[in-house]
C-alpha cells in the first residue's frame, strides 16, 4: 500500500487562523427543542447553502467540545444562522437551546462542505429530503432559491414524527406558494386532526409521487439521521437516480 | 487561551481516583463504540484462529476447538486512547497463555491481525503472566460483533486500541511490527498509567 | 447499533481538514487504487477509531488516517489524490 505522510500543516504562506468568534446577536424558538442562533461573525467570509459551520465551546477549566452544525440562512443574509435542536441527554444541544442567550460568544470553524452544496447557478430540478433536522441545509438551499428568484424545479419532502417538530413551517407554507417550488410532508409518529399528507416511513412510492423522476436527472440532496439517510439513499437508487447525483449528509449519534 | 464559554460546563466530570483510573482519563458507564472501519459479522462456522510467525509449527483452533480450551471469567478496568476509562468489565475467554503453551519462539514481538483491515503491534511479554485473553463473552453475553464478536483479543493493562476487536491471527515476529494505528501516530506499546498515547511519548 | 451509524460522509471532516490543508477538500476526488472508483472526499465514509479514517464509499478502501497529537496531526493518504489549492 502506497504511504504519503504529512506532517504538520500544508501552508501557502501566512499561517491560517482556522477558528473564528461569533456573538450572538438574537434566538429565536423554532420548535419546543429547537432554536435559531442568529449570529454575528466579523469578517465572515460568505458561504455556499449546504455548507455547516463547527462549533467549539470552552469551559471554565479548558474543557472543550467540538460539534457540526449545518447554517440555515442563505448566503443572502447578513446573520449567520445555525438551528440546532436539542439532543436527550446531549453534552452541547442542550446548552446552546437552553442557556445561550443574545451577547454571547461562540468559536466557529468553516464554512465548510463543498460536496453538499447547491447554488443557484447551478440550476435545477431539485429533489431535497429532510429527515427531522436535517432540513436546516435544505432550508438553506431554498431560502436561496427564493433571494435568487431561481426558476429551478425544486421539490422538498420533510419527515418527522409529528407536526409540532417540524421546523419552519409558515416559511415553508410561504416558499411553497412560489410556482417551481413543492413542499410535502410525512408525519410518522402522529398527525393533526384533518391531516391530508403521507403518514408513513419514506419510501419508493413516496418519492416517486413526490418526483422529478429519474429521466430528469434532479440533484437530491438527503439530509437527516444515518439511517434516514441511508434508507432514502438507498430509494433514490433503486429509482434509478445515479449515485454521483445523490448527496448525503448523514448526522450521527454526537453529531460530529 | 480559548474564550471561554459563559455557563458551558460540558459532561458532569467526576472525581476519579487515580489509583484506579490512569491519568488524563475520565469515567464512562456506557460502553462506547469507536471502529476504524465497518463491522465484520464472522459466522462461527467460519472463525478460526491462528498462531503463526516466529514459531516452530503454527498452531490453530476451530470455534469449537476454541470454546473447549480451558477459560477464565474475570473482571477488568479498561482505558480507551481517547480518554474514557470503563471499571469492573466483565469476560469470559481464554488466557492467552493457554494458547502459547507449547509455542516455541524466538520473537519477541506480536502483531494481531483481524477480520476488516485492522492491525495492532505489542511486545510477546504484554501478552503472558496472566495479562491477556481472547475473549468471547462480555458481561454474560456472547461478545456482540460490533464489540470485537465472535471474539476479541483483551490486554486490559494496555490502552483498549491494543485489544484488536475481530481478533483471528497472532503473528510472531522478531521486530516490532506497527500496526493500522502504530503506523499512523499511536505508540507502539500504549501503557495508560505512563500515558505512552503517541510516537514518541 | 446498525452499521449505518458506525459512519458519517467525509463531509463532517470538512473543517479539520480545511485546518490542516488551507482549503475544503470535500469535493476533492479522490482515486481508489483499490476498486478504480473516483469519489469526492466529502462522499467517504468517515469512521471515528483511536483516530479518524475516510474509506472509499464503494469498496471501503482506506483513504485516509488521521492522528491528532499534543500540538501536531499526522495525515496518512493513499489511492490518488488530486488538490487544487487556489492562491490565498
Amino acid at each position: 500500500m502506497d504511504r504519503a505522510a504529512l506532517l504538520g500543516r500544508l501552508s501557502r504562506g501566512a499561517t491560517r487562523i482556522a477558528w473564528r468568534a461569533a456573538t450572538v446577536v438574537e434566538v429565536v424558538q423554532e420548535t419546543a427543542r429547537a432554536r435559531t442562533l442568529l449570529l454575528d461573525v466579523p469578517d465572515w467570509p460568505g458561504h455556499v447553502a449546504g455548507q455547516h459551520v463547527d462549533l467549539r465551546l470552552t469551559a471554565e477549566d479548558g474543557y472543550q467540545a467540538q460539534r457540526s452544525y449545518s447554517i440555515a440562512s442563505p448566503p443572502e443574509d447578513p446573520r449567520l444562522a445555525l438551528t440546532v435542536e436539542r439532543i436527550e441527554d446531549g453534552e452541547v444541544s442542550p446548552y446552546l437551546t437552553e442557556e445561550l442567550r443574545a451577547g454571547d460568544a461562540l468559536e466557529l470553524r468553516g464554512p465548510v462542505g463543498g460536496h453538499f452544496t447547491w447554488s443557484a447557478a447551478q440550476g435545477g430540478p431539485l429533489l431535497l429530503v429532510a429527515g427531522g433536522s436535517g432540513l436546516v441545509p435544505l432550508m438553506a438551499m431554498l431560502r436561496h432559491h427564493a433571494a435568487q428568484g431561481s426558476a429551478a424545479d425544486a421539490r422538498l419532502l420533510v419527515s418527522a414524527g409529528n407536526w409540532d417538530d417540524v421546523l419552519y413551517r409558515e416559511e415553508l407554507a410561504a416558499l411553497a406558494e412560489r410556482d417551481p417550488v413543492e413542499v410535502r410532508f410525512t408525519l410518522t409518529r402522529s398527525r393533526p386532526p384533518g391531516w391530508s399528507g403521507w403518514d408513513r416511513r419514506v419510501d419508493a412510492a413516496m418519492l416517486s409521487e413526490l418526483g422529478p423522476g429519474a429521466a430528469e436527472e434532479p440533484r437530491a440532496f438527503v439530509c437527516g439521521p444515518t439511517a434516514f439517510v441511508e434508507h432514502v439513499a438507498d430509494r433514490l437508487l433503486e429509482l434509478g437516480h445515479r449515485p454521483a447525483a445523490i448527496h448525503t449528509e448523514r448526522f450521527g449519534p454526537t453529531g460530529r | 487561551m480559548p474564550p471561554v464559554s459563559r455557563g458551558f460546563r460540558g459532561r458532569p466530570r467526576r472525581d476519579v481516583d487515580p489509583a484506579r483510573v490512569p491519568p488524563g482519563q475520565y469515567l464512562v458507564d456506557d460502553f462506547p463504540v469507536l471502529s476504524a472501519g465497518p463491522t465484520p459479522r464472522t459466522p462461527r462456522e467460519e472463525w478460526s484462529l491462528t498462531i503463526d510467525g516466529e514459531v516452530e509449527r503454527p498452531a490453530s483452533w476451530s470455534w469449537e476447538a476454541f470454546v473447549a480450551l480451558p477459560t477464565e471469567t474475570f473482571t477488568v478496568d479498561i482505558h480507551c486512547v481517547t480518554k474514557w476509562s470503563k471499571l469492573g468489565t466483565t469476560w469470559t475467554g481464554v488466557s492467552v497463555d493457554t494458547l502459547l503453551e507449547g509455542v516455541e519462539t524466538a520473537a519477541g514481538f506480536v502483531v494481531a491481525s483481524c477480520d476488516g483491515d485492522y492491525t495492532t503491534n505489542l511486545p510477546l511479554e504484554d501478552l503472558t503472566g496472566g495479562r491477556a485473553w481472547i475473549a468471547h463473552t462480555h458481561e454474560g453475553e456472547p461478545l456482540d460483533p460490533e464489540h470485537g464478536g465472535p471474539a476479541r483479543l483483551l490486554v486490559p493493562h494496555l490502552y483498549l486500541w491494543k485489544s484488536a476487536k475481530w481478533v483471528r491471527r497472532l503473528t510472531l515476529t522478531a521486530e516490532d511490527e506497527p500496526g493500522f494505528w502504530e503506523a499512523a501516530g499511536y505508540h507502539d506499546r500504549g501503557d495508560p498509567w505512563t500515558e505512552q498515547r503517541y510516537w514518541g511519548d | 447499533m446498525t452499521d449505518a451509524a458506525l459512519w458519517l460522509d467525509g463531509n463532517a471532516l470538512a473543517g479539520l481538514l480545511v485546518e490542516l490543508f488551507g482549503s475544503d477538500l470535500t469535493a476533492v476526488e479522490r482515486g481508489c487504487p483499490s476498486c478504480g472508483a473516483s469519489r469526492a472526499v466529502g462522499a467517504h465514509r468517515l469512521y471515528r477509531g483511536a483516530g479518524a479514517v475516510l474509506r472509499c464509499p464503494a469498496c471501503g478502501d482506506l483513504a485516509l488516517r488521521v492522528v491528532a497529537l499534543p500540538g501536531r496531526h499526522i495525515v496518512h493518504l493513499t489511492g490518488t489524490w488530486r488538490l487544487d489549492i487556489p492562491a490565498p
